[in-house]
């Protein structure tokens, strides 16, 4: 089968992006973006090489996100047959650009700095509490929640679903004195900002429910004080 | 200041080491951490926690250790790791990090070579779940000052003079700068999984140029010939999916279409350990009966593990499967192949991690370590937490030195894309699960061939791995000789390998084997 690739391409972030198309032929029906896009840079010559960001190839590192026939998705995820014979590759637009098809996702990751996501006390780990923590434990920070989010930019105070997903799990782990922080984080830096649309639960490639661990967060950070007050 | 090239488990673990202790750091990696091979592990981490009423102890899982890797590990190290687990798994709690439970306590698996449940996890996705836990951990630290994370930069450059190293050059692959950096280096930069690009399961960021250039200032390697295949891989669009362990241990079994009748090899021939033997094991009985004319493939059956199985324990496995291989394992038997997994091999290290260069620093898979010529399963992320908290313990923190940007190497440790196919066909051909001299023979003929042969590191590492598989002439292990098929005395112990000629590249120079 014959795909044409349309890649949006600038070599830094100060050069105008312009299109570029690559004719692609492949067999195999499970072929991914990735593996494609893999095999054009291998015939081209290193300085004319595609950037991307690419690790794992089995969709459990994040790297490879990247906008594909305009939406957001994991290149590596993406299978050649569920496109037309034109596929366009971009990248993603809220986060300020690299090269090609790379972003830089600091704001991601300054997020959850800002948030103070971590344990100061000791976690309070438990069989009950165990299906959270493991859900909210898989977020790849890739960013893609954040690319269909309504109300996410790169300078809100609203930090969207990739740093409620961290959240959820210190939520759900944290010690009583540790509680009030986090709550308070959490309410200030997500909830009220959130427009529970679920863009971010049909988007996500991880498949994280981030309904769910909304509902249980919710129901432990906001619902639970306001019931204690 | 020290520099830690890597932030998978072992590079997250040495710079909250250091932190904890108030010393400073720089985390570098080539991309965050949530990006690093780590993430993938699956099937789980070992520990004598003892927690499924088993009496088991550290020195079982030091015993088991030492067999699974047919006693070349050495035996302080290894113990040192299996009574160290046990707190590194209550720490890994403290943290939060979300396995299954038990109550308060976690629950154990049974993992292949080891006859005790030992094994926590967090169903199949333990490498995920630990890599989170301590990505926050590091955080806190990033925010104090402690880390300082360079999170898309690549090492190219070691400073080492004479036999010490005194920092290291990276490169910011987002703007294109160099920088220098001085300070004890320890390298956490994963696997040599780019020297087989596509046909591993790990990631392709671990491409082992980190490796190539220690090897090039003249750091030893150690047992490169020990490549572990694990025996339940099958090939996805771009490289080899992993069938974890796990699924074995949760019950699943191996068989052989033999003239169309399903044999169960592993079960017939071991009948104590059957499916979970050491996974050397496994992967040459599976080759070897793929191998006869009447094999029509070797097939894991999961189809009678329980639906609590599926659903508590192994569901990312049972979406995997029906995502990349438009196959459900709780319906259908799933074609396995071995695969390139692990590399026991690496650069040598001594008890406190430091390389054969002063001041330089190897641990996680990077590092030659604790599994000798065999692997256990879930020993390696703890390999690789333990190892890197040691060398944090031990990496001098006042090293004061110029760098300056010419320490950085030139082109001749990478390869263009068609030099490093090459290369590749050549490791493939001579590093077979079963491999005798003709075929590395073969195989070192081919390597030699190629272009800038003679001048290019990245040739002479390759080479290393060749001409250590050809020195070993004995079969232990992941090491199975055609032509020597037993195990012998003479070879109870580590394959060095080193450049000699000096560290000038523009000297004659040549790889040594001892
Ligand atoms: C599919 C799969 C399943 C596994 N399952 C298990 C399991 O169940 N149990 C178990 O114990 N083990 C398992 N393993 C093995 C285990 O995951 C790895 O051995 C371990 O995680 C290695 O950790 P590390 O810290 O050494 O390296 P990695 O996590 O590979 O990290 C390497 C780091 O080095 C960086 N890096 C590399 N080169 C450079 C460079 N030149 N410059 C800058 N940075 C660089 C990378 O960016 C990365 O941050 C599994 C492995 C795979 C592939
Ligand atoms: S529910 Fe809507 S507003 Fe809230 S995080 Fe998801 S996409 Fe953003
Ligand atoms: S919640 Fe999902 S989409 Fe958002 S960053 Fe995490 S993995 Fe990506
Ligand atoms: S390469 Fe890891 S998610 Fe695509």
């Amino acid at each position: 089968m014959k795909v044409i690739f349309e890649i949006l391409r600038r070599k830094n972030a100060e050069e105008k992006p312009y299109i570029q198309n690559f004719e692609y032929e492949y067999t195999d029906p499970l072929e991914t973006v990735a593996t494609a896009l893999k095999n054009i840079n291998e015939s081209l010559p290193f300085p004319d090489r595609i950037r991307w960001e690419c690790s794992c190839m089995q969709k459990k590192c994040g790297a490879c996100a990247m906008l594909i026939d305009g939406r957001p998705r994991l290149a590596c995820d993406e299978k050649l047959a569920d496109h037309g014979e034109r596929i366009r590759l971009e990248p993603l637009k809220k986060f300020p650009p690299v090269a090609d098809l790379i972003v830089d996702r600091q704001a991601v990751f300054d997020s959850l700095k800002e948030l103070a996501v971590w344990f100061e006390n000791t976690a309070e780990p438990s069989e009950k509490r165990a299906d959270t923590v493991h859900e909210a434990s898989r977020c790849l920070q890739c960013g893609c929640c954040l690319e269909v989010c309504p109300n996410f930019s790169t300078d809100s105070k609203f930090k969207g679903m990739a740093a409620a997903v961290p959240l959820s799990r210190l939520i759900a782990e944290a010690d009583e004195d540790e509680k009030k922080r986090i709550f308070k984080t959490y309410s200030k830096n997500f909830y009220a900002g959130c427009g529970k649309s679920l863009a971010c639960r049909d988007i996500c490639p991880a498949g994280i429910d981030t309904e769910e661990l909304m509902v249980r967060s919710n129901a432990a950070a906001i619902w639970g004080k306001k019931r204690k007050k | 200041m020290i520099n830690i090239v890597g932030a998978g488990l072992a590079g997250l673990s040495a710079a909250i080491t250091l932190a904890k202790d108030g010393k400073k750091c720089s985390l570098i990696s080539k991309q965050p951490s949530e990006r690093a091979q780590s993430v993938l592990a699956e099937g789980g981490i070992n520990a004598a926690l003892d927690t499924m009423g088993e009496h088991d102890t550290p020195q079982e899982h030091f015993e088991d250790t030492m067999r699974g890797g047919c006693y070349l590990a050495d035996e302080e190290a290894v113990r040192g790791l299996t009574e160290n687990a046990p707190e590194i798994l209550n720490w890994l709690l403290e943290l939060g990090a979300g396995l299954n439970m038990q109550g308060d306590k976690p629950l154990l698996r049974n993992f292949g070579g080891q006859k005790k449940k030992r094994t926590a996890f967090a169903k199949s996705s333990t490498g995920k779940i630990i890599m989170t836990a301590l990505i926050d951990e590091a955080r806190k630290y990033e925010v104090s000052g402690l880390i300082t994370r360079y999170p898309h930069h690549e090492l190219i450059g070691l400073q080492v003079r004479g036999e010490t190293c005194y920092g290291c050059v990276i490169h910011d692959e987002y703007t294109d700068k160099n920088i220098c950096l001085e300070g004890a280096v320890i390298l956490a930069s994963g696997g040599l999984n780019g020297f087989f690009d596509g046909l591993t399961t790990g990631t392709v960021q671990n491409d082992g140029s980190a490796s190539v250039l220690a090897f090039e200032k003249g750091a030893e390697a150690a047992n490169l010939e020990f490549i572990q295949f694990h025996p339940t891989t099958i090939a996805i669009s771009g490289k080899r999916m992993l069938i974890t362990e796990a699924a074995r241990g949760e019950g699943g079994r191996l068989y052989a279409l033999l003239n169309g009748k399903k044999s169960y090899f592993m079960e017939e021939k071991y009948p104590e350990l059957g499916n979970l033997m050491p996974r050397d094991v496994v992967s040459r009985e599976s080759y070897l009966i793929s191998q006869r004319a009447e094999c029509s493939g070797v097939f894991l059956d999961m189809s009678e593990l329980k639906k609590e199985v599926w659903q508590h324990k192994l569901s990312d496995l049972r979406n995997e499967c029906i995502h990349y291989l438009a196959l459900d394992p709780q319906k259908e038997p799933i074609p396995v192949e071995p695969g390139i997994h692990y590399f026991m091999g690496g650069l040598k290290v001594d008890k406190n991690h430091q390389t054969s260069i002063k001041n330089l620093f190897a641990a996680g898979e990077c590092a030659a370590q604790y599994h000798g010529a065999n692997r256990l399963g879930g020993n390696s992320m703890l390999g690789a937490i333990y190892g890197g908290h040691l060398a944090a313990k031990n990496a001098p923190t006042d090293i004061k030195a110029v760098i300056d940007e010419t320490a950085a190497d030139g082109d001749d440790i990478y390869l263009e894309p068609n030099r490093e196919t090459q290369m590749r066909e050549a490791l493939v051909y001579g590093l077979g699960i079963v491999r005798g001299a003709p075929r590395i023979e073969k195989a070192l003929e081919m390597l030699r061939g190629i272009e800038g042969y003679g001048k290019n590191a990245r040739l002479w590492f390759a080479e290393a791995m060749l001409l250590s598989a050809l020195y070993r002439r004995e079969s232990r292990g992941a090491h199975c000789r055609s032509d020597y098929p037993n195990r012998s005395e003479e070879f109870q112990r580590p394959t060095t390998a080193r450049l000699t000629g000096g560290n000038s590249r523009y000297n004659e120079r040549t790889v040594e084997i001892n």
